[in-house]
């Protein structure tokens, strides 16, 4: 029990920094890159990719192992799995409505997106491909989402700051972004070998 | 076949390739494009794949267009591709699969590539089955070409070397990969291992970008520069014209 915990911190770990799901993985770039110099967009937007997520593991999990496989359709996943993500980012979107109108109000049209987001079909795909049991996929669950979150967040903060200085006029924008993106990758790349 | 259907025809087919390239104008299904680039054969074996789903479904939802209801309309687009994604999946599964196990879970991410879902909401649910079909194929090529371009500097910056027959065996010689020596020899070595990696990928990927954007700032210039220096004439001409009778005579007198 005890050895199984341990295995499940380090796998948190492992996805959160030195697998990190943006700048190792390459999920979800569209949105990264999308998402732009708005802090505060940034955070709602990987606060509902968390839920998403999260629920997204919950739910496919069972199918997967209680009806894909003993129905002997393995091969359907990919269908069952969209299907499952576009109901769920619905039915979020109904009960964060209900309950917290401000939260709603604050993740307003990024919810839909996450549908067509890699971040939330990449984890899930992933998770029935290596074959990890529940625990190990509740952990690649939260520590995508989780690193998802801090990355889009970290990123706004520094195209935030660069937006103030002058770059060379090809440079602005994307290309920047997108070598920012390439040196926070290589700082990343300095933890390689803490994992498991 | 009439002159203006043909024009149409040749649009849609050519756009897709340069001037409206997915990847690399449009700057969509950046994903795939960072993450299977390691390799040329990866990249090449990615854009084929993706070429097939993308002609599938914009057939298919080409054909439907009048069919699906607008409300219902992107949950039957995402149904649509992930059938063809599954049969592609279960395809190079079984023919060609060393590709499968490289590309992994970036296979299945095609069903959420935002130029299959682009094209299907921007072109295919609006033009003809015959247009939608030629469309899938120029973007195809555009994407392949780009996925192509970024896979050649990065192996060959990465690994010194260009291999051919790992992931495609039918290239293999004497059941051994082929490799293309470029910057490294017996006794040197000039690849650099950065580029094989993650942040190598956004490095150039982002380096290609400003390229463009330079170019495409150069041309807007000389456009503007054109644009003003027409105004100016004509602004002359206009002056001239207001007042036909000084201005010609005014320096002839003043040379004599």
């Amino acid at each position: 029990m005890y050895a199984y915990f341990v295995s499940f911190l380090l796998s948190i770990v492992t996805y959160l920094l030195i697998d990190n799901v943006v700048l190792t993985r390459f999920y979800g770039i569209c949105s990264f890159v999308g998402v732009g110099n708005k802090v505060k967009s940034a955070f709602s937007m990987g606060l509902a990719v968390v839920f998403v997520i999260v629920f997204a593991t919950l739910i496919c999990f069972p199918i997967y192992y209680y009806v894909l496989v003993p129905a002997g359709l393995p091969f359907m996943d990919t269908v069952v799995y969209i299907l499952v993500i576009a109901c769920l980012v619905q039915v979020v979107g109904f009960f964060i409505k209900k309950y917290s109108p401000a939260l709603y109000k604050s993740l307003g049209i990024y919810l839909p997106l996450i549908t067509t987001n890699c971040a939330v079909l990449g984890v899930v795909t992933e998770n029935s491909n290596s074959g990890f049991d529940f625990g190990i996929s509740m952990a690649n669950a939260l520590g995508t989402s989780i690193g998802y979150l801090l990355m889009i967040v970290i990123f706004a903060c520094i195209r935030m700051r660069l937006d103030s200085y002058s770059a060379p006029r090809a440079m602005k924008g994307v290309p920047l972004a997108l070598i920012t993106a390439g040196l926070m990758a290589m700082a990343l790349m300095g933890l390689t070998g803490l994992g498991v | 076949m009439d002159e203006i259907a043909r024009k149409r025809h040749h649009e849609s087919f050519v756009a897709g390739i340069i001037k409206e390239n997915p990847l690399f104008v449009a700057i969509l299904g950046t994903c795939p494009a960072l993450a299977v680039t390691t390799t040329l054969e990866a990249a090449i074996g990615m854009g084929v794949l993706f070429t097939f789903v993308l002609l599938g479904s914009n057939v298919l939802i080409s054909a439907l267009r009048k069919l699906i209801p607008e409300e219902v309309e992107t949950p039957a687009y995402i149904v649509i591709v992930a059938t063809f994604v599954t049969i592609v999946k279960m395809l190079c599964e079984a023919y060609i699969p060393n590709l499968y196990s490289t590309l992994g879970v970036f296979l299945a991410l095609l069903v959420v590539n935002c130029i299959v879902l682009g094209r299907a909401e921007a072109f295919a649910n609006k033009n003809s089955v015959y247009d939608s079909f030629l469309d899938g194929i120029g973007n195809g090529i555009g994407y392949t070409l780009a996925l192509i371009v970024i896979a050649l500097i990065r192996e060959v910056l990465g690994t010194g070397m260009l291999t051919f027959g790992d992931i495609f065996t039918f290239l293999k010689i004497n059941g051994e990969s082929v490799h293309l020596y470029l910057l490294k020899g017996p006794t040197w070595d000039y690849s650099i291992y950065l580029f094989g990696t993650p942040a190598g990928a956004f490095f150039v990927f982002g380096v290609i970008m400003a390229v463009l954007a330079y170019r495409a700032n150069k041309k807007k210039d000389r456009e503007a520069t054109e644009r003003r220096a027409r105004a100016f004439a004509a602004a002359e001409a206009a002056k001239k014209a207001a007042s036909p009778s000084t201005a010609p005579l005014a320096p002839k007198g003043g040379n004599d």
